[in-house]
Order: C-alpha cells, then sequence, then structure tokens
C-alpha cells in the first residue's frame, strides 16, 4: 500500500462536531448530496472549493458527537487523509472504517495554514510541510488499523472474506 | 498491575489475564445492538452474520417514519430481522430510544461487551457494561465477526461523598463535571465512592450516557445492591454475570472527587457542556421559546414524574412550547397509567412519541432562527435542534419544568419552597 499522501491542505479549528460536518438535515439526502453540506455554517462555500486528493487539518478533540458517517462524505468528496492534534476516538474509527488515513500529530495546526502542502506517511506517522520544511512527529496506526485502510476500509474487507456481496458500497 | 473497571472487562473479553493503556485489543463483543438510521443509507444485507442471539434492532431514530427513504429503512430493517431470526427485534409499538430499550431489556449486563452504532451507548455504563458507539460500519462488522478492536485508553475515577441533594439530578452532577473539568477526550470514565449509594439508577445512566459530550470513551459504574436489583427486575440476575470491580491498585490518569452535599443545579450555555455549564444563580435569565425533556439522558420515567409533579396544576407560560417525549413506549405507558402525562398535557405540554426526533433536530420540534430552547437532552452544538441561529441552553428536567412554567431560565428548588422535588 502506498503510505505517503502529498497535498493542499484546509486548517479548521478545535472541537469541530460531527453536526457541523453531517448535520440532521444532510442526514435525509443521499451521500452524494449530503457531502455538499460538510462545514455548512463553519466554511460555507467549502466543498466548492475543496479538491480530490486535499487533506483536511484540525484542532483538538475532531469530531466530537455523533456516530453519523462523515468520513463517507469526506470520500465523496475525495479528501485524502485527515490530520488533528487530536481526535475524538468515535470518529477517528469511523474514518478508518471507511478508508480513510486519520492521523493524530501534534502542533499540526500552528505548523500549517490553510493552502499550504502537506507530505504525510500514515504508516511511519509523520508529517511534513514542503515549503517550511518543518517535519512533525505523529504516532504511527497500528498494524491492524493500516491492514483495514489497505483493504480501502471495512466493507470491502468483509467482501473480501464472504460476509458481505461483492462489490460493495463502502 | 492492578485494572480499572473498563480495563478488567477489555481483559476478560479479550482473553487477557491484563491490559495495560495503549494495548490495543481484539475483543469478542457480547452484544450488538442495530438501530434504524442503520438501515436507511447504505445498507447492504449480509450473506451470514455471527450470532443472531446476540444481535438486537432497536427502531429509535426515525420512527414512525419522517421520510421515505426511512421508511424503506425499516421496510429494510424488518427483512434483515425476518432472514436472521433476529428475536430482539424492537418494531414501531415496542420501539424507543436504543439505549432506554437496552437499559429496560437487561441488554446491557455487567462485565460485558456492548457494541452499539449510536453514539451515547457509553450509556450502558450504568450497568457495568462496557459499552460505547461504534459507528455503522463497524457494527455492521461486528454484527458479521462477533468481534473488533479497542484501544485501552487511561481511566479518570470520579469518587462521590456526601448525599445527592433533593431538587439535583445526574444532569446536574453531570454538568457540573463537565462545568468544571472540560473534556475527557480519549480517556474512559469511571465512578464510586460512598456517595453513589444516594444517585438512583436514572441519574446514573444520565450521567453515563452524557460521557459522550466530553468525548469520552465508557463510563461504568460499579454493581452495588441498587443496581443488582435493578437489573433482576430486567431479568438480569447475579450469578448470570460477572459484574467487574477496580482493583485496589488500579492506575488511574486522575481521581477526582466530587462532593454531592454541595451541588446545586447547574445549566450549560449554548454550543457545548465543557467548560460552559454553571450553578443556575449564574446563568442570565434568558426568556425561552421551547423547553424540551425527553432522549436517552432525560426521557425516563423518573424524569418524566419529576416534570409532571411541577408542573400539576399550573399552566405553561404564554409563548413558550413545553415538549416531552418518554424515551420508549414502555416509559409512554408506564407515565400514561401514573397520570404524568396526564398533568403533563394539562399544564399545556406536548406529549410525543418516543422517538429521537426533536433531539437531533432530525424532525418534530425544530427550532428557527433566533429562537432559544432549553433543553434536558443530551446535545446543546450550535444547530443541533433545527437552526444555527437558534440557541440551546441544557439543564436537568425540574429546571427545564420550572422555567417552562415561568418563561425564562428558573431554577426550580425556588418555584415552590412546599414542592417536593427528586
Ligand atoms: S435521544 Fe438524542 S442523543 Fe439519544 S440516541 Fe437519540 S438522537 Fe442520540
Amino acid at each position: 500500500m502506498d503510505t505517503i499522501v502529498t497535498e493542499r491542505v484546509w486548517v479548521v479549528g478545535d472541537s469541530v462536531t460531527t453536526d457541523a460536518m453531517y448535520p440532521a438535515f444532510a442526514m435525509k439526502l443521499p451521500v452524494p448530496q449530503a457531502a455538499r453540506h460538510i462545514f455548512y455554517e463553519l466554511r460555507p462555500g467549502w466543498t466548492d472549493d475543496v479538491r480530490p486528493g486535499d487533506i483536511v487539518v484540525a484542532g483538538r478533540n475532531f469530531g466530537l458527537g455523533s456516530s453519523r458517517p462523515v468520513a463517507a462524505l469526506f470520500r465523496e468528496l475525495g479528501v485524502a487523509a485527515l490530520v488533528a492534534e487530536e481526535f475524538n476516538s468515535l470518529f477517528l474509527r469511523n474514518a478508518i472504517n471507511h478508508g480513510l488515513p486519520a492521523l493524530t500529530v501534534p502542533g499540526v495546526t500552528a505548523a500549517f495554514a490553510d493552502g499550504d502542502t502537506m507530505r504525510l506517511d500514515f504508516a511511519e506517522g509523520w508529517i511534513e510541510n514542503t515549503a517550511s520544511g518543518a517535519r512533525l512527529e505523529g504516532g504511527a496506526l497500528p498494524p491492524l488499523v493500516l491492514e483495514i485502510l489497505a483493504a480501502g476500509g471495512i466493507l470491502p474487507k468483509l467482501a473480501r472474506e464472504g460476509y458481505v456481496p461483492m462489490p460493495t458500497k463502502a | 498491575m492492578g485494572m480499572t473497571m473498563i480495563e478488567k472487562i477489555l481483559a476478560r473479553n479479550a482473553g487477557l489475564d491484563e491490559v495495560s493503556v495503549g494495548q490495543t485489543v481484539v475483543c469478542d463483543v457480547d452484544m450488538t445492538v442495530m438501530i434504524d438510521l442503520q438501515f436507511a443509507t447504505g445498507w447492504v444485507q449480509p450473506l451470514k452474520i455471527n450470532d443472531p442471539a446476540k444481535v438486537a434492532v432497536i427502531m429509535d431514530h426515525a420512527v414512525p417514519a419522517p421520510s421515505v427513504s426511512d421508511a424503506a429503512g425499516g421496510t429494510r430493517a424488518r427483512t434483515f430481522a425476518r432472514d436472521f431470526a433476529i428475536e430482539k427485534f424492537y418494531d414501531v409499538g415496542q420501539h424507543g430510544i436504543c439505549h432506554q430499550v437496552i437499559a429496560e431489556n437487561g441488554l446491557a449486563r455487567p462485565g460485558e461487551v456492548l457494541a452499539c452504532t449510536d453514539s451515547h451507548t457509553c450509556a450502558g455504563g450504568a450497568y457495568n457494561t462496557a459499552a460505547r458507539g461504534l459507528g455503522p460500519a463497524e457494527v455492521y462488522s461486528i454484527l458479521c465477526t462477533g468481534k473488533t478492536w479497542f484501544q485501552v485508553a487511561p481511566t479518570i475515577r470520579y469518587e462521590f461523598t456526601g448525599t445527592k441533594p433533593a431538587g439535583v439530578s445526574g444532569k446536574d452532577i453531570f454538568l457540573y463535571i463537565a462545568g468544571t473539568y472540560g473534556d475527557a477526550t480519549n480517556h474512559n470514565l469511571e465512578f464510586g465512592g460512598p456517595g453513589l449509594a444516594s444517585i438512583p439508577m436514572n441519574d446514573r445512566r444520565t450521567i453515563a450516557t452524557q460521557g459522550a459530550e466530553i468525548s469520552a470513551d465508557y463510563s461504568t459504574f460499579p454493581i452495588d445492591d441498587l443496581a443488582r436489583d435493578f437489573l433482576t427486575a430486567r431479568g438480569a440476575h447475579p450469578g448470570s454475570y460477572r459484574a467487574a470491580d477496580p482493583d485496589p491498585d488500579a492506575h488511574y490518569a486522575a481521581v477526582r472527587t466530587v462532593d454531592l452535599d454541595a451541588l446545586v443545579p447547574h445549566v450549560a450555555r449554548p454550543g457545548t457542556v465543557s467548560r460552559n455549564s454553571f450553578p443556575i444563580t449564574a446563568i442570565e435569565q434568558r426568556p425561552v421559546n421551547q423547553c424540551f425533556i425527553g432522549s436517552c439522558a432525560n426521557g425516563q420515567l423518573e424524569d418524566l414524574a419529576i416534570a409532571a409533579a411541577i408542573v400539576r396544576g399550573r399552566k405553561v407560560a404564554p409563548g413558550v412550547r413545553l415538549l416531552v417525549t418518554p424515551a420508549s413506549q414502555a416509559v409512554y405507558r408506564e407515565a400514561m397509567r401514573a397520570g404524568y402525562l396526564q398533568d403533563l398535557t394539562d399544564a399545556g405540554a406536548v406529549v410525543t412519541n418516543s422517538t429521537c426526533g426533536a433531539c437531533f433536530g432530525y424532525h418534530m420540534g425544530l427550532l428557527g432562527p433566533g429562537e432559544v430552547c432549553l433543553t434536558s437532552s443530551t446535545r446543546n452544538f450550535t444547530g443541533r435542534m433545527g437552526s444555527p441561529d437558534a440557541e440551546i441552553y441544557m439543564a436537568s428536567p425540574a429546571t427545564v419544568a420550572a422555567s417552562a412554567l415561568t418563561g425564562h431560565v428558573t431554577d426550580p428548588r425556588t418555584l415552590d419552597p412546599q414542592q417536593e422535588l427528586n
């Protein structure tokens, strides 16, 4: 599995909740439409600017809130990875289970601004600001987690193991 | 080394003698609970599942179906329950908010691991269960394999001393903790101490449930006489389970004492509960447009009893809407039998079907721009209950009921000194 991503970043603040990313009214919509409402209040219009491959950087307690599958919406927009000072653990698990790498890196919000380019290796657990050269270490993801990411998420993994009919929607 | 409650349960279910903080373990899951929303988007019926006896399906978030896609989800849930012979299927009529249905049917058992799609699954910690929310994809995986992984987080212990005063409830205890200590991200909460005996089971569940708002992984209580009797009445008999008590030399990230004698009603200001909850005496007397009593945290029978006692023989203030949602159909029926629903509706409240509905702003009871709500539900996030331009304060059912009568945030203890509150 290629574990290195180099892309443009978007930086959001602390304690961004799942309600701010997947509002209740969007839960009534199919995933492609629901994805148009990420950060609807926080950064109106963001979903028009984000490009496939972009990385979302956040502060502390990222994804506080409910179990709604926000990661599916990020994947829909092509977001390649999430990096945060700290993740809510349920949100982190949801990201991984949808095949979206999520890396905890203390200091990331100070080292990056909107539009910077980040190089990250989620297997080794480091990130680098390609312009400033600043390199920060996060925790490496456990092998169990890398296995799920390598499969593209938990549903493709289950399909391969014969629990779900192929092909599946992740 | 000694283990905390949660470390003991995870170790046992991973087949290990010991686990420690930071360790990733693979655990057997004793009960897997799926909710209606899981069937509404992206559902694929599995080819095989691990064990139908260890699965429950509960219709709660969007019942009776408020949209065609929810209705189609209901059909898929029924098909799944039928095809896999799921006996623990709580369809419309036997429904209720999943954490209430889990509690009243004894599905969360001491010393066991319970997984459910909803983020407030930590509610089951009130019964000494390692219960947490895991998201639809992961719960689906557990449904198939019967297992999942956990990383053992450090534990914060709260020691209760003294006695819970009348007029102060589990909600106030939680808001005090959230206001004073803030988030517990990537930590477990463990509760105990000599004061615990004065905290009834419904209040313990409120506290356990709301661990989610301070981002805790698990929030667990020990099994004492009160908990044992509660469980026995719901078909979980001592001898059929093995409760987990912490070792005397267990290691904690912090041990904090809460003096119950000193507690007063608390209110959270809009946005978050974390470091944003204060004694009611410090809160501005905002006029309120909507008062809500309900949710998995505070739609329990005891909550309705308290609210009914406060509004009995009085009227909701003009211009205020008081919405009351019993947490389950069983609570609804009990509250009707006991006359609480009569008292509430006589006072001008609207009693709704038992569902998540208003709590997550999905169907019924939404807030308009510029409105102020006082809720006893779980979350006061911006936009949670409707318009992002509405403000949501949070307090106990007693405070919400008292405020509905006056039209502004009101300390229930000042309403009528003669009135006895629990
Ligand atoms: S009542 Fe509210 S917090 Fe509880 S499960 Fe339902 S939506 Fe979630």
